[in-house]
């Protein structure tokens, strides 16, 4: 999952917030240790990207844990390029115990590199029980089980203010179709459709993946994911028509591609939730709704709702999905205590932690819906376990970071291109595989 | 056989007391050619080297990544984005620091305005960057620069009122919020009904109230132009339901043979009245000067202003530099060739252009040279200014190559191959400068 809030200033405010710590040399307190816990006197160092509130609300679980064995926690922010940074963390003998990886293709580039320990035998039992294989396929590299996915997203859910469609008198559409019709007349009562945040590539690259999961089913999404399907297959240019209908429509995007082209994932829900709407709809993950909720003081469920992503044409609705595996890094200096710490992960009752304070889904589907804080996490959680193996992760998270993860480059660029014109999808199949050609190598 | 014996003999101690000289003199320079050489020579031999193999290292390409440089777009674009940088951003700054330092001087507060002006280059690159990535932002809610730019295009131009709205379609008007609608033909005493959608409720400007159908109009036309949606259905298309409003301050024109013969604006129930119509058929139309966009400022960030915008930003941090070094050199000139040429008549100009620009070149060549290697590596105010959608636009080499290398890619043979192309480009420049200092201790 790319993280949802982070633009260059962001960036470069976290980076500050980082470098602050580090010359104070506080770093985060340790959790507090648990009187006589049998890891007491070991501490556990965990990398993430997360900041704010995700990560004020992973530290609960990591003191859940640190209560229960009495080891000590201490999480170190990554900052955006996790892979950067472990790597040279590795390389300076200071590796992390734990680092929670957001992308698939990271997994495996550090499965590559020999880095990461493969998971305790409890750990995997814990975690073959209660996930769905899918997970444990995107955990495991060739044919080893590295990764523990503990936080999941639900990237298939269009979020929108019930009382703009209620004054537009439009309900919840059941088709792709009906979601552009939908739109139009959304548009008509004067807020237009979607506020689509095409500063920030990964958004694109997830209306495009829903389309395309949709449309060409689950089979071509892993070739192409692969890139054993090349960019410039029928069905890519059939699925990038398909969003060009949405992004050729001023009446669908609001303020046109250009306004759109200048506005990042933050701005694009504060244009649906901000004190003065300037759209009625944004598509992206389960997270708009904790962003509406802290930004935007929305209570979601009752000011903010979400429908499924529709299906495109003959096809299902899509699950996309992206998510955290938790993995343990071979060179850490706690490695044993980092994978007790990940079969604690494993279980429902960590996972019931976080769901409590919000922002959170988890992948297992033993969490009870009870733990969840609201009815709309209740709603997504049920939606993304009864998905089950149909559930796609995200395939630029899959990508190599070259071409499906970098500001200003590869698919990102190229689907902003898109969105800027949207009059030849074929030249922009064909320039996205000339993309994908050069970072996967073949 | 030795034919030289009595100057040999003489020669062997100085030789000797020679070579110790040498000795010493390579025992003293020793730790800073190995630091030289670690921190240095090694890195350049390194890139060099790491140029030739691929992206993991373990296979040599040969001069794959350097083909692979010139082919790829973004790097030419990058490298085109440097051209244009050395080319103006050097020459601009050297223009500028001459101009304040020769002006700053006849100043009575010129302490307090050099220092003003030498400001910015105590602030970091990074912050500047953000200052400037947030002047430079289009919303003039935003950003300053468009505010002013708005607010003066605006002062003289007023926004139109409808900017959003649209005809609903196949309800009798043809065109489209560019070029204006029209109805379709009709005669005096008719009654129009001229639907629109797309205005959101709050947006209509003042009290709208209920639309209405007036009282045919003997010798005119009369009509209504009305926003076509009732919240909550949406109401019948093409027909004034009870709870739609009317759309004031609309400009409605009646057009016969071609040539506007009336126009008025709609009241505050949407209503119009065109009087005074002689016989004939005329068709009435929406002019586009109602749905005008809202001016929206200078794209500043976009993808043709992006480099430009940067480059003022650095201007913005460097002037006080290059005004500084100048001001410096303008101090140490000879005031009585300049009272010479002043008492010889020369007017201001004449001094400036004749005596004060050939006496200071010195200077002005070492800030130039000087700036062309800073400007060749730049890369923070770029990769912080520059927006996401525009990074490849805006990219000039220091940035491409840290991209390629770190920032995704992980290729860093091409990115190495990239660095030799840049240290390619700055050792010229560096080669002059040091020719030059050379030169100037031997005068």
């Amino acid at each position: 999952m790319r993280r949802p809030s982070l633009t260059t200033l962001r960036a470069a405010g976290a980076l500050a917030a980082a470098l602050a710590l580090t010359a104070t040399g506080c770093g985060d307190d340790p959790a507090a240790p648990g009187s006589g816990g049998e890891l007491s006197g070991t501490t556990v160092t965990v990398a993430g990207v997360w900041t704010g509130g995700e990560q004020t609300n992973f530290k609960k679980v990591l003191d859940a844990f640190g209560a229960k064995t009495g080891a000590k926690t201490v999480f170190v922010p990554s900052g955006d390029n996790v892979s950067t940074f472990v790597g040279s963390k590795i390389e300076g003998g200071n590796a992390p115990d734990v680092v929670l990886v957001p992308q698939v293709g990271v997994l495996r580039q550090f499965a590559g590199a020999g880095w990461l320990a493969p998971l305790s035998e409890r750990a995997a039992a814990t975690a073959g029980g209660n996930l769905a294989p899918v997970w444990k396929e995107y955990g495991t590299v060739d044919g080893t089980f590295y990764g523990l996915y503990f936080k999941a997203a639900h990237k298939s859910t269009v979020w929108y203010a019930p009382d703009a469609l209620e004054r537009a008198g439009v309900t919840e559409p059941k088709t792709w179709d009906e979601l552009l019709a939908a739109g139009r007349t959304l548009a008509d009562s004067g807020l237009p459709a979607f506020a689509v945040a095409g500063e920030d590539g990964w958004t694109l690259t997830d209306w495009f993946e829903n389309v395309y999961l949709s449309q060409a089913g689950p089979e071509k999404y892993d070739l192409l994911a692969r890139h054993e399907l090349k960019w410039t297959d029928p069905s890519v240019v059939t699925a990038l028509t398909t969003l060009a209908e949405v992004f050729e429509d001023e009446r669908l995007v609001a303020g046109g591609a250009a306004e759109a082209l200048r506005t990042d994932f933050p701005g694009s829900v504060e244009k649906v939730f901000g004190p003065e709407p300037e759209a009625a709809l944004v598509y992206e993950g389960d997270f708009v709704g904790g962003v509406a909720r802290d930004e935007f003081g929305r209570k979601p469920g009752e000011d903010a709702a979400f429908f499924a992503f529709p299906p495109v044409g003959a096809g299902k609705a899509p699950v996309v999905s992206g998510g955290d595996a938790a993995v343990v890094l071979k060179d850490a200096k706690n490695a044993e205590a980092g994978m007790r710490l990940l079969e604690f992960l494993a279980t429902p009752e960590a996972a019931a932690v976080w769901a409590g304070a919000g922002g959170f889904l988890s992948p297992n589907k033993d969490v009870k819906p009870e733990a969840y804080a609201d009815d709309t996490a209740r709603a997504t959680a049920a939606s993304l376990v009864a998905a089950g193996d149909s559930v796609r992760f995200d395939m630029s998270d899959q990508a190599p970071a070259a071409f499906g993860g970098t500001k200003g480059a590869g698919e990102w660029k190229l689907l902003q291109d898109f969105l800027r014109d949207p009059s030849d999808p074929e030249r922009t199949a064909a320039a996205l595989e000339a993309a994908a050609a050069k970072a996967y190598g073949n | 056989m030795d034919r030289h014996p009595t100057t040999r003999a003489a020669a062997d101690p100085r030789r000797r007391a020679l070579r110790r000289k040498r000795l010493l003199g390579a025992a003293f320079a020793l730790p800073a050619l190995l630091l030289l050489g670690a921190l240095v020579a090694y890195p350049v031999v390194f890139s060099v080297g790491r140029s030739l193999f691929d992206a993991g290292g373990d296979r040599f390409v040969g001069a794959d990544n350097y083909v692979e440089m010139v082919r790829d777009p973004a790097t030419l674009k990058a490298l085109r984005n440097s051209a244009i940088w050395v080319v103006v951003a050097p020459a601009l700054l050297t223009g500028l620091g001459l101009v304040l330092a020769v002006l700053t001087e006849r100043i009575r507060w010129a302490t307090a305005f050099k220092l003003v002006l030498f400001l910015p280059m105590a602030v970091s690159f990074l912050a500047a960057g953000i200052v400037f990535r947030l002047t430079y932002e289009q919303d003039p809610d935003r950003g300053v620069l468009n505010a002013v730019v708005v607010g003066v295009h605006d002062a003289f131009d007023a926004p139109a009122p409808y900017p959003t709205a649209r005809a609903r379609e196949g309800e009798g008007l043809t065109g489209g919020p560019a070029d204006g609608y029209l109805s379709g033909e009709l005669r005096p005493g008719s009654v129009a009904a001229l639907p629109f959608v797309g205005v959101a409720p709050g947006a209509v400007p003042g009290g709208p109230e209920p639309a209405r159908t007036p009282a045919p109009a003997p010798d005119g036309l009369a009509g209504t132009v009305y926003l076509d949606f009732t919240p909550g259905t949406g109401g019948r298309p093409g027909v004034v339901d009870r709870q739609e409003k009317g759309l004031p301050g609309m400009t409605v024109e009646a057009v016969g043979d071609g040539r506007v013969v009336a126009s008025a604006r709609t009241a505050a129930d949407g209503t119009f009245r065109l009087d005074g119509l002689g016989d004939g058929t005329y068709r009435l139309r929406v002019p586009a000067a109602n749905f005008a966009a809202g001016y929206g400022g200078v794209d500043w960030l976009g993808p043709a202003l992006v480099t430009p915008a940067i480059i003022g930003a650095y201007l913005w941090v460097w002037t006080g530099f290059s005004m500084v070094l100048i001001g410096a050199g303008l101090a140490a000139l000879p005031r009585d060739v300049l009272e010479a040429a002043r008492v010889d008549g020369a007017n201001e100009r004449q001094v400036f252009r004749r005596i004060t620009v050939p006496l200071l070149a010195p200077v002005l060549t070492v800030v130039f040279v000087t700036l062309v290697i800073n400007v060749m590596k730049v890369f923070d105010l770029v990769y912080v200014i520059a927006p996401g959608p525009v990074q490849e636009e805006a990219n000039v080499l220091a940035t491409r190559m840290w991209l390629v290398s770190f920032g995704g890619g992980n290729d860093q043979g091409l990115g190495s191959a990239l660095s030799v192309l840049l240290l390619a480009l700055v050792v010229p420049a560096m080669v002059f400068n040091i020719r030059r200092f050379r030169k100037g201790g031997g005068s």
